[in-house]
């Protein structure tokens, strides 16, 4: 068993209102970034875990963000890296 | 008619439920440990509002996995009434017991009274309420935004699941009276067999005069309704 760390993006769904993201826009505009388009506001997580191997750490976070860590509904899941400790 | 309240650590509207079945209805209410897996016989179960785990991660999320959710989800499946009130309203939809998703507010943490109208009477939450009926009572969430794919809203809508509207005072749904940006100004709904309900509202604390609105009372006697029937 080895340690390792996951890091996982949640954003909510493309498409459905994102009312931080929207307010986050906004305020760029205002600070005169113009060329900023959408701005999409949601969770970075890391979970220290132990796995066999890095695929195995990847699957068991991805179970992990099925079942709980994003809503299947409404958000989406990106595993940004996978990190031996 | 025995009510089982549930109490997460984090619920706040629990003893305002208690009130309106006990004090209000003159019925039986027990309160029931999120950590228990005993329902003590209760025939509706009320999920009450609040901040279960302080909302941690999302809304309802974590409270979905409590203990007694096995046994309330079991009591739903035979057909058991189960009432979800704004945070019991997200724990219901992030267990799976009614469809959608709550989002955060569009316009952020709404704590004011607001009036929904009755779309369908065929509940054992609104029974006793007429079809068309609008009912003045307070919202506080931050995440109320009901959302769901198109598909689902318009399957909803033809299974007459869409229960409550926002509306304004002349009882039509206008994107100023729809205090989150709810999805087609959908306020509560239930699910496809009708013994699972859900709102963000707080009928609850609409239960006397004194409280600024009786409107609510009309929904916890429906209950009454269905329990006699």
């Amino acid at each position: 068993m080895t340690r390792f760390r996951v890091s996982v993006h949640i954003i909510p769904r493309r498409g459905l209102l994102d009312p931080q993201g929207k307010a986050v826009t906004d305020a760029l505009h205002t600070l005169g970034f113009a060329g900023v388009g959408e701005v999409h506001v949601g969770r970075h997580l890391v979970i220290e875990t132990g796995a066999k191997d890095a695929s195995a750490a990847e699957a068991s976070v991805r179970t992990m963000c099925e079942r709980l860590l994003a809503n299947p509904v409404t958000e989406d899941f990106e595993i940004a890296g996978v990190v031996k400790e | 008619m025995k009510v089982g309240i549930v109490r997460f650590p984090g619920s706040n509207c629990e003893d305002d439920a208690f009130h309106a079945v006990v004090y209000q209805l003159g019925e039986e209410a027990v309160m029931l440990w999120h950590k228990d897996h005993d329902l003590q016989g209760s025939d509706v179960i009320i999920l009450p509002g609040g901040f279960s785990y302080g909302d941690y991660l999302r809304a309802g999320a974590i409270a979905r996995f409590s203990p007694i959710m096995s046994e309330v989800a079991a009591h739903a499946k035979n057909g058991g009434i189960v009432l979800g009130i704004c945070n019991g309203f997200q724990i219901a939809c992030e267990a799976g017991l009614l469809p959608g998703a709550l989002l955060h507010n569009d316009v952020g943490y709404r704590s004011m009274p607001v009036t929904i109208r009755v779309e369908h009477a065929n509940t054992a939450f609104t029974s006793a309420a007429k079809v068309g009926q609008c009912l003045t009572m307070p919202i506080a969430h931050g995440e109320g935004r009901f959302a769901a794919s198109e598909d689902l809203l318009d399957e909803l809508e033809s299974n007459a699941q869409v229960l409550f509207r926002y509306v304004d005072a002349s009882g039509e749904t206008t994107v100023d009276a729809n205090p989150n940006g709810a999805m087609r100004s959908i306020a509560g709904i239930c699910n496809a067999a009708r013994n699972v309900i859900g709102l963000m509202p707080h009928p609850e604390r609409a239960v006397d005069p004194i409280l600024g609105s009786d409107d609510g009372l009309v929904l916890f006697e429906s209950l009454l309704v269905a329990a006699h029937a």
